[in-house]
């Protein structure tokens, strides 16, 4: 991919796919002009200053410590579960 | 009045404790969890999705006495200027219903500004809990991040969001505030303010003692309308005791860029958990966990959702980082700096909350570029995390137009405070 903001429809198609979004034609094809618009607005990020920041961060990690939480049927209440209780999902095979 | 559409679910939702907020009613944002009410972030990806839990915000108004009134419409999953963007229909401004309420929390601060509830809580990543405040007519305050718990919400770009009061009155802002404010062992962005503020008592407590700076940068390229009814009002609070300056601070130019570039690539983040497995409309579709997916968020997801995903996800894809994302946190920097100085030469920052007046509805929906503009006045504080309210200040052409008022992280009582005074003043 180069430097530029052309962007055409096989990025904007190319993209849908990393995203997991399916995307129609029409919508693709209104997508690749508006995205043009929006990142050549985003062009004049490029002469922003680099900001040397004092980063006052604290490491909070700690180990994990079990606690009462959510019951497996709470936690699946909005899903299809098998027999045992586990979620659902689709096949994992290519077709 | 005619149905302005600002609810999506109008059930009730007993208090579980007196206190406080005891007879009052709220409403709450469609993108904050309530224990068996459904939560749909105003999308049909989550029409039927009932949480198993409450939020934290929730959970401490409910304690505190408060009747929750029902979930209010709102910009699908918060992305949105204007409350168009909902999968359940777009909510009308009170004040005139032919013209937007804002948004994304349009439903919540068309409640208050209809008079259907007491108050109503709503969420601000770029504007969405002030923009709709000041297209209604009513406060609506942004607090620091950190200040209130996001535990339960459900996360657009959670490096920039935080939920706040609407309400018809700073005092009413402050009473909303100090139920939900405070750390919260659940959401590890939360810090400890001032334990002893009391936001109320701020909201009661009017003053005009302030030095107001005025940032220039957000008055250029603002309706004149707009920009006339700001002067009349900074100089209705220069007679009553307030003085003012300008100062340029042009990282600003920058905000609306650098916010749009980090919210969609947290949006693109935040959102690949809607992949119709633990939640989720079903599908027809019979191929692999790929085309699923790609299926589900296909039909579950709104155009602009999708247009935010898919920018978001090309901002940080590989080549594209350091141009974008990178550059738009190195923007983020300058303007917290910015703030910084401005404040320390200013109690407060003043500017109109809206560079625009309300739109009519159907008027911005097919120009992304055009909502996205929109955004200039609100963007730079949640790049910033400090806070900041919008408390109305007179209308233009019949529609109301807000004054927003920024302050230092943590200044909440201040800003409450000074809203009274433009409350007073302009009474």
């Amino acid at each position: 991919m180069g430097d530029d903001a052309n962007i055409t429809d096989e990025d904007v198609r190319h993209v849908a796919e990393l995203a997991r979004v399916d995307v129609s034609d029409d919508e693709v094809e209104r997508f690749t002009s508006q995205f043009a618009d929006v990142l050549e607005y985003y062009e004049q990020l490029s002469d922003v200053p680099t900001v040397d920041e004092d980063d006052n961060l604290h490491n909070i990690m700690r180990p994990d410590e079990a606690r009462e939480c959510l019951s497996q049927d709470e936690a699946t209440q909005n899903a299809t579960t098998d027999e045992d209780g586990f979620f659902e999902g689709p096949s994992v095979a290519d077709e | 009045m005619t149905d302005l559409n600002t609810f999506i679910t109008d059930e009730s939702i007993a208090p579980t404790d007196d206190g406080p907020l005891s007879g009052s009613s709220v409403a709450v944002k469609d993108n904050i969890s309530t224990e068996g009410v459904r939560t749909t972030c105003g999308s049909a990806m989550l029409a039927d999705y009932v949480p198993p839990y409450d939020a934290t915000v929730v959970k401490r108004l409910r304690a505190a006495g408060a009747t929750i009134a029902g979930k209010t419409n709102m910009d699908e999953f918060g992305m949105g200027t204007t409350t168009e963007t909902s999968a359940f229909g777009p909510t009308k401004n009170p004040v005139d219903t032919d013209y937007v309420p804002g948004g994304s929390s349009g439903g919540s601060a068309a409640a208050v500004a209809a008079g259907e509830v007491d108050y109503a809580l709503g969420s601000d990543t770029g504007g969405s809990v002030r923009c709709p405040a000041a297209f209604c007519g009513v406060v609506g305050l942004k607090p620091t991040y950190g200040l209130v718990s996001r535990y339960g919400l459900i996360a657009y770009a959670n490096s920039l969001e935080q939920i706040g009061p609407i309400a018809p009155t700073a005092k009413a802002a402050g009473e909303l505030l100090d139920v939900i404010a405070g750390v919260d062992e659940h959401d590890q962005t939360t810090r400890p303010a001032a334990a002893d503020a009391s936001y109320a008592d701020a909201g009661d407590d009017p003053t005009m003692d302030l030095e107001i700076g005025v940032p220039t940068e957000l008055l250029d390229g603002a309706d004149e309308q707009v920009v006339d009814q700001f002067w009349a009002t900074i100089n209705a609070l220069e007679d009553a005791g307030a003085s003012y300056h300008e100062v340029s601070m042009p990282s600003i130019e920058k905000a609306v860029a650098a916010y749009y570039v980090i919210a969609m690539s947290e949006a693109s983040s935040n959102l690949a958990r809607f992949d119709g497995v633990r939640y989720g409309p079903d599908t027809d579709s019979n191929g692999n966990w790929n085309d699923v997916f790609s299926d589900v968020r296909e039909d579950g997801f709104g155009e602009e959702v999708k247009r935010r995903i898919l920018l978001g996800t090309y901002a940080t894809s590989a080549g594209y980082h350091d141009k974008y994302y990178a550059k738009a946190q190195d923007a983020r920097a300058w303007v917290r700096r910015e703030f910084d100085r401005a404040l320390d030469d200013a109690d407060v920052l003043a500017s109109p909350t809206m560079p625009v007046l309300p739109f009519e509805l159907g008027e911005g929906i097919d120009d992304p570029m055009k909502m996205y503009l929109a955004d200039a006045n609100t963007t730079p504080v949640n790049l910033a995390d400090v806070p900041a309210v919008s408390v109305p200040a007179g209308t233009a052409e019949g529609l109301p137009v807000g004054l927003q008022l920024v302050g230092p992280s943590y200044s909440e009582e201040l800003l409450l405070s000074a809203a009274a005074g433009v409350e007073n003043t302009l009474d």
